[in-house]
């Protein structure tokens, strides 16, 4: 029986169609749950911050509330405006959504744990989330609204600002590991944190977050939304389930994202220390702790510090990221070939 | 050396990790907030909430309906309508505040003569419809009733200030 139910599950078409549904739903709902109390802890972390409770009615310690929430985004009514492009205007958050998951196809939660395996998982990974952008400007240009065309554009235009030097700080990673394979790449750091990239390339670190942080509109970059002078920027004719869907995939947008970065300077799946175990679940456990500590900071940045000004962000963007990332890739390469620690492969 | 100096403090990212360090000892402080509906703040004896109508302790109403808190309401809440009663003395046949007019200056309990219209310390009395706060003589003298215990340790407290 159980040879037979293995045969179908690993040979049929059926079965094999059944086993990647499965493998999908095993990391989406998961990740929804992650993204339903990311936005908990934002507000719990923000009010720590401020001195206030944060949620704390609905459910022990408000942990109900991102539920309630979201059942009143879906009892709210979808409003389309009558000037926006209606078709576009569903599809907008659509798009924003479903960039921001399939991304995930790539991650590695573990050893071997991973969906599609495929040797060109960071260029996937890069052009995936050069994708979103699409989402921010077709909801900005459907809307037919000044302040959801003024956000999108500067959404548009600093996601691609941050995308290039986030492309150099990956090509970094790569000249160390000599793969794009994001398996390998989490196997190149094995054994203990002294062993992750984040030490020896800090600055990309520290720029890779940055630029995280641009790329996913969060402050003190979440200019294309701010609500003094734009209302909500692309978001601002939105309601109900489209405005949940822009804010599912902002949140999954960012959880991937620290995936990424934990991914590529904090070592993935492994443990800390050389003699913690890091196989199977415990990997998946590392990997969540890793991500929790990066979303904590997002957050903490987002209590911390205060917006910045658009000629500010672009300066920032253009004139120091860029180049600090180009001459980092060019010392990075230089000492890899003249210190005889170019990575085979 | 000072541009040295402010170089490495700018590419060391010095005041944004001050700022952050910051932020988290703030997190760990004790929160400043009142659990609203669980925890409520301290009153004083002045605080000027839902009106009432008081009674004397031998349950006469004390509105001699003379109007002065009519005449001074700045909003022009009140309406009060007076006859004499059947044995002779002045009382009011109608007294209304409306209270999404009122402002809640307390001038109407400064100018009462008898201390009948008051500012009780009630301020939950939010209401479904607008015209559950259009309040007549009924709704104002059973508040009076209802609070009088707290109106009248008020009242005795701000006494040596008036």
């Amino acid at each position: 029986m159980y040879d037979v139910v293995m045969d179908f599950l690993l040979h049929h078409w059926l079965g094999q169609g059944i086993v990647i549904l499965f493998q999908c739903l095993a990391v989406t709902v998961p990740l929804l749950v992650a993204v339903a109390y990311m936005t908990y802890v934002d507000r719990k972390v923000w009010g720590s911050i401020q001195l206030r409770r944060g949620p704390n009615v609905v459910g022990p310690f408000g942990l109900l509330q991102p539920f309630a929430d979201g059942l009143k985004l879906m009892l709210k009514e979808t409003i389309v405006p009558s000037s926006a492009n209606g078709i576009l205007f569903l599809i907008a958050p659509i798009i924003t959504f479903l960039t921001a998951l399939i991304a995930w196809a790539v991650v590695p939660f573990s050893d071997g744990w991973v969906i599609a395996n495929i040797n060109v998982g960071i260029l996937y990974l890069f052009a995936i989330s050069s994708l979103g952008v699409y989402g921010v400007i077709i909801a900005g240009w459907a809307s037919n609204s000044k302040y959801a065309f003024l956000g999108a554009l500067r959404s548009a235009a600093q996601m691609v600002s941050y995308e290039v030097s986030i492309g150099f700080v990956l090509i970094t990673v790569l000249l160390c590991v000599g793969s794009l394979n994001l398996t390998k790449v989490v196997l190149a750091q094995s054994g203990g944190f002294w062993h992750w990239y984040f030490l020896p390339l800090l600055p990309m670190f520290v720029i890779y977050f940055v630029s995280s942080l641009a790329e996913t509109n969060r402050t003190p970059f979440d200019l294309p939304m701010s609500e003094a002078e734009l209302v909500q920027g692309f978001q601002t004719e939105y309601s109900s389930m489209p405005f949940a869907l822009f804010f599912l995939g902002e949140y999954a947008n960012m959880i991937l994202l620290s995936a990424l970065g934990s991914i590529l300077f904090l070592g993935g799946w492994m443990a800390p220390l050389p003699f913690l175990p890091s196989h199977g679940g415990w990997g998946v456990l590392w990997f969540a702790l890793k991500i929790a500590f990066l979303l904590f900071v997002f957050s903490w940045t987002k209590g911390t510090l205060p917006r910045y000004r658009y000629d500010q962000l672009m300066r920032l963007g253009w004139k120091v990221f860029l180049p600090v990332s180009l001459f980092w890739v060019v010392l990075t390469a230089a000492v890899l070939q003249f210190g005889g620690w170019v990575p085979k492969s | 050396m000072a541009s040295l100096d402010r170089v490495a403090r700018s590419f060391l990212l010095t005041e944004i990790v001050v700022g952050f360090l910051l932020t988290l000892k703030y997190m760990f402080k004790p929160k400043v907030t009142v659990n609203y509906p669980y925890e409520k703040g301290p009153l004083g004896p002045r605080f000027r909430g839902e009106h009432a109508l008081r009674r004397y302790p031998n349950g006469e109403e004390r509105c001699i309906a003379c109007k002065l808190c009519e005449a001074i309401c700045p909003a022009q809440a009140i309406t009060i309508e007076a006859e004499p009663r059947d044995d002779g003395s002045r009382r009011t046949t109608r007294y209304d505040i409306d209270m999404t007019k009122c402002i809640y200056c307390g001038f109407c309990q400064e100018a009462c003569p008898v201390d009948a219209i008051v500012e009780g310390p009630n301020f939950e009395f939010s209401t479904e419809t607008r015209e559950e706060l259009m309040y007549n003589k009924d709704k104002l003298l059973a508040n009076g009733d209802r609070w009088e215990g707290e109106l009248a340790a008020n009242l005795h407290a701000d006494a040596a200030y008036r």
